[in-house]
């Protein structure tokens, strides 16, 4: 007899390290060919595969457990992984679980970066590409769209997605306290590291547009701006024409302090009544801390940050209650609509039956 | 209708509405939320329109602009700074300006309101019938409204820069305007309120210079100290001499001192004659 059920299978961060997500990980071919061989697999009615850095997942609509244990099966095999092993890892979870489940990481809830938006778009994009090759049918059109509804909802209703919660964006966001908007703020850049390049392309993604980089090493700094789209400056004039810019990154791997206190001061007397926001984020430290006293200059090290990326963290953690309270109640309401959708009394439909084109939903 | 109610009710209204927006916005404030821009301007404009009513009652009792006692002073000014909040307010992303001027315009109309010696002589005809006088007075009051948001916006520039110099950014700090917003509306609002009062002493040098007598010292020393002063204090921010948390205090301070100044002066006035002035019924 043919029951139905909604499910979800995969593995994620929460109980997958990085080194096996990295085999757990579709490339493009792989999913393309996984998802010719999941549409012929009988009693898979629906499903849709939602592919991330953080997770592998499965959601869809199945005639019998043994219908998933055949996905799991062609999946393992597809990418080589042990199949004993993956049990250990494994998400699984069923009907109004597996819908609170999707709720939940459309929201962010679920993210390693908790509240993170990112992964709203990368469900959508998993239901697109559903739709593309027709593997989302009845029950799956109405789950997803209400899951983005209620994404939204718990974004707009609660602090979930307050504050950012990486070194870079609250960097920024301390910025956009000081000067209101990027597009007129001039960004000095010191040393071509890595931390230095992600917080230029967070400030770059926030509408700043004029971005200087220096580096001891001229050609370190000349290769960074080709990448950022800057401009490069001798290391020698960093400080001598500081009052140039209103936001200075300080990332260099120099043992001493490269800006001190006589530079800012200099610099300061050329602009006094515009802020100057230095962000220092070498260690050992790059910006003079005596800096910090001075009218109109606002300096934050790595320490600081970090403790407000933390802070805000514990905010978003916070609301954790209020946002699964909110998606209950959805996903119970949702629930009772497309039970009789997943598991309609059919007694007389065979499993093989039910996988044919004519047996499929509507789209 | 508007006739059904007396212009003190219609100034207790007003008053309950900013007091309205100024407690919205504290529970807001207390459970860490930004509390609606549109719901502010909203109760902001109704107070407004009752303020008004109330004034222009007031105004056609005493037979001009209504600036006879310290009642009447208070009230002007907070209409005005009310005024230039309905006119600015929209520019600022965060709901704070319109708290921080719900506070200050329920501060100075129910203070007024619970005061009542300060509207127990209502004087009418104080300008002779002269409409330049009374448009001095009227434009010197006005600016007084456009230093009150100067301090307004003053203060959140203090409260602005404190929460960044000492790290303190999350929670309620984060719905003040930025630092580089606030000090530009602050330098605009001060020109504005400096070109104000120019104007309205200049209307009154004019009047003056007809007849010395009429003009009381007092008045004429400490208006054009203040005057001078909001001078000195736009001089020496354009010139970059004053700047950020200096001159957010300096302009916090000019404005306590300009409000202080403003029973002094009202009280050193002319007695008007008793036949223009009018007691009012216990």
């Amino acid at each position: 007899m043919s029951t139905g059920h909604l499910f979800v299978l995969g593995a994620t961060h929460h109980t997958a390290p990085l080194a096996v997500r990295e085999r757990l990980s579709l490339a493009a071919e792989t999913a393309a060919g996984l998802q010719m061989e999941l549409s012929a697999l009988a009693g898979l009615r629906e499903f849709v595969m939602l592919n991330t850095c953080n997770r592998v997942e499965f959601y869809g609509v199945a005639e019998t457990a043994e219908t998933v244990a055949h996905l799991e099966a062609a999946f393992c095999s597809r990418q080589q992984f042990d199949r004993t092993e993956f049990e250990k890892i494994r998400l699984t979870l069923r009907d109004r679980d597996a819908l609170q489940h999707l709720f939940e990481v459309a929201a962010g809830l679920d993210s390693q970066m908790l509240g993170e938006t990112e992964i709203f778009g990368q469900v959508k994009e998993a239901y697109a590409a559903a739709q593309a090759h027709r593997s989302a049918g009845a029950v799956l059109n109405r789950v997803f769209q209400k899951t983005f509804q209620a994404a939204k909802l718990v974004r707009t209703h609660t602090a979930i997605t307050e504050g950012h919660v990486s070194v870079a964006n609250v960097a920024v966001d301390l910025a956009l306290n000081i000067f209101g908007g990027l597009a007129d703020a001039r960004i000095l850049l010191l040393g071509a590291g890595d931390i230095g390049e992600k917080t230029a392309k967070a400030f770059q993604s926030r509408g700043a547009s004029t971005l200087t980089v220096a580096s001891r090493r001229f050609e370190h700094a000349m290769e960074l701006a080709q990448t950022l789209g800057a401009s490069a400056l001798p290391f020698d004039q960093h400080e001598s024409r500081l009052a140039e810019f209103d936001v200075v990154v300080g990332s260099t791997a120099a043992p001493d302090i490269v800006i001190s206190h006589a530079a800012v001061s200099a610099a300061m007397r050329k602009r006094p009544a515009r802020p100057l926001f230095l962000i220092d984020l070498a260690l050992p430290r790059d910006i003079d801390p005596a800096v910090a006293s001075l009218e109109n200059v606002f300096l934050y090290n790595l320490d600081d940050l970090a403790k407000i990326a933390e802070e805000n963290r514990v905010t978003r953690e916070a609301e954790m209650a209020k946002c699964r309270a909110l998606l209950s109640e959805r996903a119970d309401a949702l629930w009772r609509h497309v039970q009789p959708q997943v598991a309609p009394a059919r007694p007389a439909e065979s499993s093989g039956a039910a996988n044919s084109p004519a047996a499929r939903p509507a789209r | 209708m508007s006739h059904a109610l007396t212009d003190r009710q219609w100034l207790w209204f007003a008053a309950e509405c900013y007091l309205v927006v100024f407690l919205i916005g504290t529970v807001a404030l207390l459970r860490g939320r930004q509390h609606s821009t549109a719901l502010t301007y909203g109760l902001m404009a109704v107070g407004y329109l009752c303020q008004f009513v109330g004034l222009y009652l007031r105004g056609t009792a005493v037979g001009g602009c209504p600036l006879g006692n310290n009642f009447e002073i208070v009230q002007f000014t907070a209409w005005s700074a009310t005024t230039l909040y309905l006119l600015i307010g929209v520019t600022f992303r965060s709901s704070a300006f319109g708290y921080f001027t719900a506070c200050l315009t329920a501060v100075l109309s129910f203070l007024s309101l619970a005061m009542p010696a300060w509207d127990a002589t209502r004087r009418t005809g104080i300008f002779g019938g002269n409409p330049w006088i009374e448009f001095h007075a009227a434009l010197a009051l006005f600016s007084y409204g456009v230093f009150a948001l100067l301090a307004l916006t003053s203060l959140m520039f203090l409260l602005r820069n404190y929460s960044l110099k000492k790290k303190h950014v999350s929670g309620w700090f984060s719905f003040l305007p930025s630092i580089m917003d606030l000090d530009h509306i602050g330098v605009r609002l001060l020109s504005a309120g400096v070109f104000l009062m120019t104007a309205s002493l200049a209307v009154g040098a004019v009047w003056w210079a007809r007849d010395i007598a009429a003009v009381n010292t007092t008045k004429l020393l400490v208006t054009v100290a203040i005057w001078a002063a909001y001078g000195l204090t736009l001089t020496f921010r354009l010139r970059g001499r004053l700047f950020a948390g200096r001159f957010a205090w300096t302009c916090v301070v000019l404005f306590a001192a300009a409000l202080l100044s403003i029973g002094p002066v009202n009280a050193s006035r002319h007695t008007p004659a008793p036949a223009a002035t009018l007691r009012l019924q216990p």
